[in-house]
C-alpha cells in the first residue's frame, strides 16, 4: 500500500479553511472556500467579487470609445488584446476596414503582450512553487517590453494603444530598433529560463502528473488557451478565427495531450517561441498607411449584435455587443477567459494535496480581475 | 456547414422554433423555455451538429422579457450558432439548467442569477457567486436602482 492510499483510508474529520482572499498564491483577492480532510482537497469552491466593478452596467452608460479604458482593468495582462477585441467588434459594428498598418502594428504588439504576460506568469510561477531567483530573472526581461510600450503608447501597462478605427497614433521612431534588441536578447534568455526551472528535477516533481485535465473535460468546461491546448484541446481563435495580421503570419499551435501542470508549462514555454517568430515576420515590413480610420465623435453602431473573439494571454475573450442603435450599447458582455478556467478548477482538484492545488493554479496562470470583470 | 443546412436540422429538433439571422453574423435560433434543455441535448449529441463548446452565456434583460443567449460551436465540425431563449415572467423567471449538458454553464448560470435573478432548475447549487447573500435585487436588470453607487447620465 503507498503512502497516498493509506492517506485516503484513513479517515479523519472534514473542516473547511478559507484560501484567501488575501493569499500569496492567488495573486490577488480570490477566494478559495477548501473542505479538507487531513492535507487531502475534497472540495474547492470559490467565491468570487472581491474585485468585481461590474465593468458590463459601466458599458452601458459609456459611449463605446470609453468602453474601451474600460477593458484594460479586466486582465491587466493581456490591456492590448482587450482594448482590441472590442475595437475590432466596434468596427465590425461600423463596418470599417483599418489599414493594414494597423493590423500589423496591432499584432505585433499584441504578441509584445503575450511575452510579457508569459514572463511574468513564469516568474510567479517559480516564486509559487519556491524558486524565487525565476521571479527576477522574468521581470528583468519582461522590464524591456514595458519600456517599449511605455516609448509608444506612453503608458508601461494599461496602454489603451487602440481606439476604434485604428490606433491614438503612430509608433515611435525607436519601436523598430528596440523590438528588434529585445527579440535578439529575449532569445538568449530563454534557454536560461530552461536551465533554471524547465530542467529542474524538483519542478518537475511537483509538476508531472497533477492537476490532470481530460480534453472531454476541457471543451465541456469551456477551458480556453494554454490551459486548454496542454489538454489537446485545439482552441486557439489565432488559428481558427483570425484577426488582425494572424492570417498573413506562419506560426504553430502548440499542443499537448498530457493535460498536466508540466503540459501547461510547456505549452507557455513554446508559444514564447511562437510569439517571437510572429513579431520576427512583420517587424520588417510594417506596411505604410493610415493611422486611424476616420469616425464620428459620436459612435453609433447599427442595431444588431456583434461578437468578436480574440486570443489573450489567458484564453478566449468574447466581447458581445448588443446595441439599439444608439451611442451606447444596450448590453456588453465580456466572455473572460478567466472565469471559464476557474470553473474547471474544482473537478481536477478533488483528492489532491494543498500544495498541488497551488501548483495548479499556478499553472491556470489566473489574474483575479479577469475573473470578477 | 452553411447557415442554411443547419436551420434545416435543427427545424427537425423541435417546434415553433424561431430562425432570424438577421443583425448578426451567427444563425439565431428563439427556442420556447420549455423546449430549451431538449433541444440544447440534442445539439449536442446531434451526430451532423455536436455543438460541444458554449464559448459564451450571457443573460438579457430585454424589457420585459428576461433570457439568456448561448453562442455555441462545435470543436470537430467548426461551425457556429446562437440559441435564444426567453423567458416573460419578472418576479420569478426560470429556466432549465443546461450544465449537464455543458458543464461551464453552471458557473455561468450563477452570474446570470446573481445579476438578473433568473433561477435554474436541476442547478446542482444555486447561490449568490459574486454578490453577498443579503443582497437586495439584480444590478444588471434595466430597472435596477441604486442612487448610491450608480452614476446615471
Amino acid at each position: 500500500m503507498t503512502d497516498q492510499q493509506l492517506q485516503n483510508k484513513i479517515k479523519t474529520e472534514e473542516y473547511f479553511i478559507n484560501m484567501g482572499p488575501q493569499h500569496p498564491a492567488a495573486h490577488g483577492v480570490l477566494r478559495l472556500i477548501l473542505t479538507i480532510d487531513g492535507e487531502i482537497i475534497k472540495n474547492v469552491e470559490p467565491d468570487l467579487g472581491y474585485i468585481h466593478r461590474s465593468i458590463e452596467k459601466m458599458c452601458e452608460r459609456d459611449s463605446y470609445q470609453q468602453i474601451v479604458h474600460l477593458t484594460d482593468r479586466m486582465d491587466y495582462l493581456s490591456s492590448h488584446i482587450n482594448n482590441e477585441a472590442v475595437c475590432l467588434a466596434v468596427e465590425k459594428g461600423l463596418e470599417i476596414e483599418v489599414s493594414d498598418r494597423v493590423k500589423v502594428i496591432r499584432t505585433i504588439i499584441d504578441e509584445l503582450t503575450r511575452i510579457a504576460s508569459h514572463c511574468l506568469w513564469w516568474g510567479v510561477m517559480g516564486m509559487d512553487l519556491g524558486a524565487l531567483t525565476s521571479y527576477f530573472y522574468a521581470f528583468r526581461d519582461r522590464e524591456m517590453i514595458n519600456d517599449i510600450f511605455e516609448e509608444t503608447c506612453g503608458a508601461r501597462l494599461t496602454m489603451n494603444y487602440n481606439v476604434p478605427g485604428g490606433l491614438m497614433f503612430d509608433i515611435h521612431p525607436n519601436f523598430v530598433k528596440r523590438t528588434k534588441d529585445f527579440i535578439a536578447q529575449f532569445k538568449t534568455k530563454i534557454p536560461e529560463y530552461n536551465r533554471l526551472l524547465t530542467d529542474n528535477v524538483i519542478f518537475h516533481k511537483r509538476t508531472k502528473g497533477v492537476g490532470i485535465l481530460t480534453r472531454e473535460d476541457a471543451i465541456s468546461f469551456g477551458v480556453s488557451g494554454p490551459t486548454a491546448r496542454a489538454s489537446g484541446f485545439s482552441s486557439d481563435v489565432r488559428k481558427h478565427h483570425p484577426y488582425s495580421a494572424y492570417d498573413r503570419v506562419d506560426f504553430k499551435e502548440i499542443l499537448f495531450t498530457e493535460g498536466d501542470t508540466f503540459a501547461r508549462y510547456q505549452v507557455r514555454m513554446m508559444e514564447l517561441w511562437e510569439s517571437i517568430s510572429i513579431i520576427e515576420q512583420l517587424i520588417d515590413n510594417i506596411p505604410e498607411g493610415e493611422i486611424k480610420a476616420a469616425t464620428k465623435a459620436v459612435i453609433k453602431l447599427p442595431k444588431g449584435e456583434f461578437y468578436q473573439r480574440v486570443e489573450t494571454a489567458r484564453g478566449e475573450l468574447g466581447v458581445y455587443i448588443n446595441s439599439a442603435g444608439n451611442k451606447n450599447p444596450y448590453r456588453v458582455k465580456f466572455r473572460s477567459p478567466g472565469f471559464s478556467n476557474l470553473s474547471v478548477l474544482n473537478h481536477i482538484s478533488k483528492d489532491v494535496l494543498i500544495g498541488d492545488l497551488v501548483a495548479t493554479m499556478a499553472s491556470f496562470d489566473f489574474v483575479i480581475p479577469d475573473i470578477d470583470r | 456547414m452553411t447557415n442554411e443546412d443547419l436551420q434545416h436540422i435543427i427545424t427537425g429538433l423541435g417546434t415553433d422554433l424561431e430562425f432570424t439571422a438577421e443583425g448578426s453574423e451567427f444563425l439565431n435560433v428563439i427556442v420556447p423555455k420549455e423546449q430549451l434543455h431538449n433541444i440544447c441535448s440534442q445539439l449536442k449529441s446531434h451526430p451532423e451538429l455536436k455543438f460541444d463548446y458554449a464559448f459564451c452565456i450571457t443573460g438579457m434583460d430585454w424589457v420585459p422579457a428576461l433570457g439568456v443567449i448561448y453562442h455555441l460551436e462545435s470543436t470537430e465540425l467548426r461551425h457556429q450558432i446562437v440559441v435564444k431563449v426567453m423567458v416573460d415572467d419578472r418576479e420569478n423567471p426560470t429556466l432549465d439548467s443546461v450544465h449537464d449538458i455543458w458543464q461551464t454553464a453552471d458557473f455561468h448560470e450563477l452570474e446570470i442569477f446573481d445579476f438578473f435573478g433568473i433561477k435554474f432548475n436541476n442547478h446542482p447549487k444555486l447561490r449568490r457567486l459574486f454578490l453577498t447573500p443579503e443582497w437586495e435585487g439584480f444590478p444588471l436588470r434595466k430597472d435596477y436602482v441604486d442612487e448610491a453607487n450608480m452614476i446615471i447620465k
